[in-house]
């Protein structure tokens, strides 16, 4: 074996933050492979250009993604990576493992691949990197046999994501972890055989600090909220202060709907619930003193993508509230979900993500179709344009009321 | 493809259950308060009174199973075999022994895991692919973010800045971290059109698919060639045509590069979600060690823990001064790739005479 000299990528070994080259060398002593790979990326560095190209159709008996195709632009130079496929492998809810999990993976892709792995993919896979076609049967066989299974990859489900929730978290206003784990199973075949416009995110957060980020990079994101009053332990407002903690600059400043107000002489908070948005922030600040409510649940919102192609969109409130109860199997959730995707399915053009769908045909549309109500907390403000639709159903109520002899538009103020 | 027999398909992911320790499933659903220990240790009370201490280290992502496996025997000594994840690829280490916490800690350090990223500080830096795996980079995603870290790295072990800060990074338009969210995010972009191989599209690719796939619609079929022609004046380089078509390359090594966005972040706390706006449109790729994009990013953070109040997130402080001042205080040219010109832009043109006169 002929040891290259890669000058660029030892720039990459010095300082103090763990090094991505050091993690290459360490897998290049058992598989010569990764020597290969590092040649090849040592030459992106010297030409500042990518030597990958389109991936091809590859993937493992009765599944149509899960693995992701990728072959070198130089094949003949680099024979070893000429073919380097991607295995989404789904991850435990919350990215919680056994340290014997952990080993089972490393010896699996120790069998069949390069030993380089991503611990996680931005969607949450853990994503095994570098191995070839003749392997990926025999690598997906051993993964299975260890109770491990594939993630999603072109116009599928992809595999939702969690927060660490209740495991470890006393912000989670619901179980995200079953609920992840609940989706992945029931929706197998939609995450497995593409068959769908375009992908699909689903990302569970158990509260409005959505630490997986669902808001931004989900198409459905889930995110946890209450709908009672925020628990207040006053003993403990009582200690922060007395420990020097300043309520009024670290909490009342920054409450966005200054609903809350201190009594410096009793030492005590009050919240004004009804005016209160959620944020989070106060909580946050004094952990041992406020609680989420008791009544809790979650926001769904849906349309969330990054900027490819109509713009990147933050997902939108469709429903503000939904119990998340898995005595029933979460039944409201799946009702809705899945009168989504027929929606989605039927009406979206190829590549078209639902919130673009939503974009193009219309909110109203939407909403009608997959029967969810027009709420106010939908929108930042009614629309400020006279360009509205009337249906023929709007004159028939408009109708049957008059003949009930009940006016319609503006009724409820006099009522 | 030899193996005579496939394995069982749809069992789906391992059950989490199983994954947890005890004390996590002693007090599942029943934590009662966190505190931050120091950074990078975070320590949760159960209502049982039960504590359960969390050490997070930061990695690059790209783990060989040598390292994997360095990880699964440091969590069998300190923490009965169990380790978790994050999704900004950090390791976190569950212990319920306090006296075990520092030893951990040395440990890490020893070997070179960096422990930090919790409460007030710098966090782990999500990234894509880069060379090292995408067809469609722009630039390397683990060159420039090992960059960017090791300049930070103090940043990450304390946890006195004005607020957390999130730093993201893409290789191209794509954005598969998400990064249009984020404090400060840098992207992988292009500013040539894509070239046209009409004898690979004609052979390769569907046409109307390509012809969809142009958000400005600036791409046409070419009937005589059967395949496309691509308008100059309309192509803004985001390169999804090439996703559809690997017979329109738009890489570039003179001319691809990085762009950089500011203000994003995704909770709810205080101010809502927002975007990440443009600060610099364009920085070339200086491989191996990115040096002014490095000196760009160090800027930016610096300017904002001057000048923030406590508490405000980077896109807070710039909605407090405003945007223009942001411009002023980071002395970065504003210049017409600032003014927004795709389709969502009239909402972004400042329909009030109240602003700041800057110099």
């Amino acid at each position: 074996m002929t040891e290259k000299k890669r000058p660029l990528l030892d720039e990459l070994k010095k300082g103090k933050w763990p090094s991505f080259v050091n993690e290459m060398e360490k897998s290049a002593a058992k598989k010569p492979v990764v020597n290969t790979l590092m040649d090849l990326v040592e030459r992106s560095y010297e030409e500042k250009r990518v030597h990958w190209k389109h991936g091809g159709i590859v993937g493992v008996r009765g599944y149509g993604g899960g693995v992701i195709g990728r072959y070198c632009d130089l094949p003949e130079e680099y024979p070893d990576v000429a073919e380097f496929h991607t295995i989404r492998v789904n991850q435990p809810s919350g990215w919680f493992y056994t340290s014997d999990a952990i080993r089972t993976l490393c010896d699996v892709w120790e069998k069949h691949g390069s030993g380089l792995t991503n611990m996680h993919g931005a969607t949450g896979d853990a994503i095994l990197l570098g191995t070839t076609t003749d392997h990926l049967q025999d690598c997906f066989n051993d993964l299975s046999d260890n109770g491990f299974d594939l993630g999603g990859s072109g116009s599928n489900l992809r595999t939702p994501s969690a927060c660490c929730g209740p495991a470890r978290c006393e912000y989670a206003c619901f179980d995200t972890l079953d609920l992840c784990h609940h989706l992945t199973n029931e929706y197998q075949d939609e995450l497995h055989r593409p068959m769908w416009p375009y992908k699909f995110k689903i990302k569970i957060s158990g509260c409005p600090n959505d630490c997986t980020s669902s808001i931004a990079r989900a198409d459905l994101s889930i995110i946890g909220t209450w709908r009672d009053n925020i628990q207040v332990n006053q003993e403990a407002v009582k200690e922060y202060v007395n420990n020097g903690f300043d309520v009024k600059e670290e909490v009342l400043a920054h409450c966005p709907c200054n609903c809350i107000t201190f009594d410096e002489e009793k030492k005590e908070l009050s919240i004004d619930d009804e005016n209160c948005t959620r944020c989070m922030h106060c909580i946050s600040a004094m952990p041992k003193a406020l609680r989420v409510g008791k009544e809790k649940g979650a926001t769904l919102l849906l349309g969330g993508k990054a900027t490819i192609v109509q713009s990147a969109f933050l997902s939108w409130v469709i429903k503000p509230f939904i119990k998340l109860d898995k005595e029933d199997g979460y039944q409201e959730l799946h009702d809705i979900l899945e009168r989504i995707w027929d929606w989605w399915d039927e009406n979206a053009k190829v590549r078209e993500r639902v919130g673009e769908l939503i974009y193009r045909k219309g909110m109203g549309e939407f909403l009608k179709a997959t029967g969810l109500e027009p709420v106010p907390q939908m929108v930042h403000h009614p629309r400020a344009n006279p360009y509205f639709f009337w249906y023929p159903e709007d004159f028939a109520a408009e109708k049957e009321a008059s003949e009930a002899g009940k006016e319609v538009a503006g009724s409820e103020v006099s009522e | 493809m030899t193996n005579p027999y496939y394995a069982q398909t749809d069992i789906g992911p391992p059950y989490f259950w199983d994954m947890l320790p005890q004390v996590i499933k002693d007090n599942y659903g029943k934590w009662l308060y966190h505190e931050k220990v120091k950074p990078g240790v975070l320590k949760h009370v159960g209502e049982s009174g039960d504590e359960l201490y969390t050490v997070r280290i930061g990695s690059p992502r790209l783990l060989s199973i040598e390292t994997l496996r360095w990880f699964a025997d440091i969590a069998d000594k300190y923490c009965d075999g169990h380790l978790r994840f994050t999704s900004r690829h950090n390791v976190e280490f569950l212990l319920t022994d306090a006296g075990k916490v520092d030893a951990l800690i040395e440990e890490l350090e020893a070997a070179g895991w960096p422990v930090g990223g919790t409460g007030k500080s710098l966090k782990n830096l999500i990234h894509t692919q880069g060379w090292i795996h995408c067809h469609s980079a722009a630039t390397d995603a683990s060159g420039p973010v090992k960059a960017v870290m090791d300049d930070l790295f103090d940043y990450f072990k304390k946890d006195d800045l004005p607020a957390k800060l999130k730093i993201s990074m893409a290789c191209c338009l794509n954005m598969c971290g998400a990064v249009h969210c984020s404090d400060i995010a840098f992207v992988g972009v292009h500013r040539k059109i894509p070239r046209v191989d009409d004898n690979g599209v004609a052979n390769g690719c569907e046409i109307p698919n390509v012809v969809a796939s142009c958000p400005t619609g600036a791409i046409r079929p070419n009937p005589k060639a059967k395949s496309v022609t691509i308008n100059e004046e309309k192509c803004m380089y985001c390169g999804n045509c090439y996703s559809v078509c690997p017979s329109l390359p738009i890489m570039d090594p003179e001319n691809d590069g990085i762009a950089i966005f500011v203000g994003g972040k995704v909770s709810n706390s205080r101010s809502g979600p927002a975007f990440s706006k443009l600060a610099i449109p364009f920085i070339p790729n200086e491989p191996p060690r990115w040096d002014s994009l490095v000196a760009a990013i160090r800027n930016l953070v610096e300017i904002w823990v001057k000048d923030a109040k406590k508490g405000e997130r980077y896109g807070e402080w710039i909605e407090r001064i405003g945007w223009e001042k942001f411009f002023e205080k980071a002395n970065l040219p504003f210049t017409d790739k600032h003014i927004d010109d795709f389709i969502f832009s009239v909402p972004t043109f400042r329909s009030t005479t109240q602003f700041k006169f800057t110099k």
